[in-house]
């Protein structure tokens, strides 16, 4: 049985005539530990998909069964990274996690909720930024505050939508570092939405292209077979990665093709020629 | 990290900040560009006071002659020619009996503005007085009370009632009181109105059901507001001597004033940004906790504009519901000044009108002030 199970999931919006499926004939297991990516256009379902996963979402038809049973509502053992930060503006960086913590350890005293929000800030090394609101951060420290609150309550899985999508190349490789060294650290359930192909291939162990929608469904899966730690530079020159790479971004390409050749849309121009304004003046 | 206080922050926090511009010049801080700033945002307002007083002037100045050649001119034709030179005379002499009586000048308003605050002094005086001349009088009687307490409670013996005031009231009295009225009509609006906003915000339910009621009522006249709360509280208030004009005008203005903050405070309520929900959603959090720790902070900038406006329509509608019910206050000062008809009626109205709108603008400020105080700023936010 695996950890995470998707079957046969369909999921549309809209009723009677404007409905549009949005995902169909979604298949997916996640097994304990694994880090899985899921690589896509943009508008191909994939916040949707998250969305079905962490409960804020219920599919159509199918079910998503975590740890066997199945995803009624969201849950504190799937923790979420929005793509947005989705921080509350006006509470600071120890509050937002705070309020998390709080959640998810209703028992604990107030001291022992104190020390476990510090030690994530600190872990997303935040703790000089800790009494700011979000509107004084940069991006990259936004979406390390969400982090912190992700993962300071614990879950078993965490499920990260575009984490990185708004930030910067540079921000976003030392995030990527930072999320894969807390993930490497305890080995948790880790689901990686992205439409960065490299980011996928650099943190996930498989990738799975999301075809594009409406109908969006899943391809065909790619292994990572990169030792880790993974070292960003030598993995330039590593066959292993090149070839990876390549068959992902032909399959997507090929996708992208296909996509444009079933929409081909004729336009046809006027017939116009330019006015003789030489003669007319003569 | 403790950040300085300077002027320059504390003027532009509500909403002042021309004010820094003019310590500038007087520092000597001034640069070239800042300079064409401050003529922009200092000489150029400054200037068209200046306008406008004059334009008030001319125009005071062709009222009052238009309306003495017609006395002088009435004379003539009625009494014949001694009458009308005795007619300008008396108008050129200044005699306060025959003075045309139209819109007055500013200088006149200023004299009125004078002799108001002369006035108040002297009500004051005499207040004082007369504290002083029934304060042992008023001891002795709390004396008497506290002795024969059990006596009273028993109705054996009348209660002897303090001796109050009752002369006729100050314009800074009347400001007060008016005060008073604006900000009871105001904490009414915001108590009814801000839970109901929540309340309707939050359920769909209640919002179909309450939204023929605030369509129908909100553009209800304050006049109407005031009949209605009279009918009520006449009733209510049946056998008692008490004077009900105070509660009859704060609650007309509370009723009339509180649809911006109810309609605000919904729409507030019920336009949560998603994120915000999704994230509430997410972190599990009870129904209460989302209600106080998400929703309600992420609409209290759109709480405190309808607040805002709400103030502003107390303010404004208040003279008008004062007037109608005779409660003290600056609304029956213009009335009485009005009826009054003396010679220096008209520049009193005209110097309660610049009080109104002077208080009606800090007030504005006022809430402008807490508003920055307690939201965030949404644009920057997320």
């Amino acid at each position: 049985m695996a950890y995470l199970e998707l079957n046969n999931i369909y999921k549309t919006y809209g009723q009677g005539g404007n409905e549009t499926e949005v995902l169909s004939n979604i298949n997916l297991s996640i097994e304990e530990g694994e880090f899985v990516a899921i690589v896509g256009f943009t508008g191909s379902g994939k916040t949707t998909l998250v969305n079905l996963i962490n409960g804020l979402l219920e599919p159509t038809k199918g079910e998503v069964l975590f740890k066997g049973m199945p995803v009624q509502g969201t849950s504190h053992e799937r923790g979420v990274i929005f793509q947005n930060y989705s921080l509350l503006p006006w509470l600071t960086v120890g509050q937002n996690v705070y309020m998390a913590v709080k959640e998810a350890f209703p028992k604990k005293s107030k001291n022992e909720l104190n020390a476990i929000v510090a030690d994530y800030v600190e872990m997303v090394s935040l703790t000089p930024a800790i009494n700011k609101r979000p509107k004084e951060l940069s991006g990259g420290m936004r979406q390390r505050v969400s982090v912190a609150r992700a993962l300071a309550m614990k879950p078993e899985m965490i499920i990260m939508d575009e984490p990185l999508g708004a930030l910067d190349a540079l921000t976003r490789g030392n995030l990527q570092d930072e999320i894969l060294n807390i993930w490497g650290k305890d080995k948790r359930t880790a689901l990686l939405i992205t439409n960065d192909v490299d980011e996928g291939i650099y943190m996930a162990d498989r990738i799975i292209p999301l075809r594009p929608g409406p109908n969006a469904t899943l391809g065909p899966e790619f292994k990572i077979d990169i030792e880790r730690p993974r070292d960003k530079t030598e993995m330039n020159d590593n066959a292993n990665f090149k070839k990876t790479r390549n068959a992902i971004i032909e399959y997507l390409m090929d996708i992208g093709d296909e996509r444009k050749s079933q929409t081909k849309e004729e336009f046809v121009l006027p017939e116009l020629t330019p006015k003789d304004f030489v003669n007319r003046f003569k | 990290m403790k950040q300085s206080l300077t002027l320059g922050k504390v003027t532009k926090f509500v909403g002042l900040g021309f004010f820094v511009t003019f310590k500038d010049l007087f520092t000597g801080k001034l640069s070239k560009e800042d300079f064409r700033m401050f003529l922009r945002k200092t000489i150029v307002p400054v200037a068209s006071v200046f306008l406008f007083i004059g334009l008030w002037h001319m125009g005071a100045k062709a009222l009052y002659n238009i309306e003495a050649d017609f006395r002088i001119e009435k004379a003539l034709k009625d009494q014949g020619q001694a009458a009308a030179d005795a007619t300008a005379s008396c108008i050129a002499s200044g005699d306060k009996t025959c003075q045309p009586n139209t819109l007055p000048s500013p200088t006149q308003v200023w004299g009125s503005f004078q002799s108001l605050l002369r006035d108040h002094k002297l009500i004051n005086d005499s207040k004082e007085a007369f504290a002083l001349k029934v304060g042992s009088l008023n001891a002795k009687n709390e004396e008497f009370n506290r002795v024969n307490a059990t006596k009273i409670a028993e109705g054996i013996i009348a209660k002897k009632e303090a001796i109050v005031y009752t002369g006729r009231a100050s314009f800074v009295d009347q400001i007060i009181r008016s005060l008073k009225t604006v900000f009871a009509g105001f904490l009414l609006a915001l108590i009814i109105a801000v839970p109901l906003g929540i309340f309707i915000g939050l359920s769909p339910t209640l919002k179909s059901s309450f939204n023929w009621f605030i369509q129908i009522f909100k553009p209800v006249s304050p006049v109407v507001w005031y009949l209605l709360v009279f009918m009520i509280v006449k009733t209510l208030l049946i056998g008692s001597s008490e004077d009900s004009s105070f509660t009859i005008s704060f609650i007309s203005v509370g009723l009339c004033s509180m649809w911006a903050t109810l309609v605000n405070t919904a729409m507030g309520v019920s336009s949560v940004d998603k994120d915000y929900i999704n994230v509430a959603k997410v972190l599990k959090l009870g129904n209460f906790q989302k209600i106080f720790k998400v929703v309600l902070p992420s609409s209290l900038p759109l709480i405190f504009t309808g607040l805002k406006i709400t103030l502003s329509v107390a303010w404004m509608v208040l003279i008008a519901i004062e007037l109608l019910a005779q409660s003290p206050g600056l609304g029956l000062f213009v009335w009485e000044e009005f009826q009054n008809g003396a010679n220096d009626s008209n520049a009193k109205i005209i110097v309660a009108m610049f009080v109104i709108g002077i208080i009606g603008f800090l007030l504005d400020r006022l809430m402008l002030t807490i508003q920055n105080w307690v939201s965030f700023d949404k644009t920057e936010a997320i």
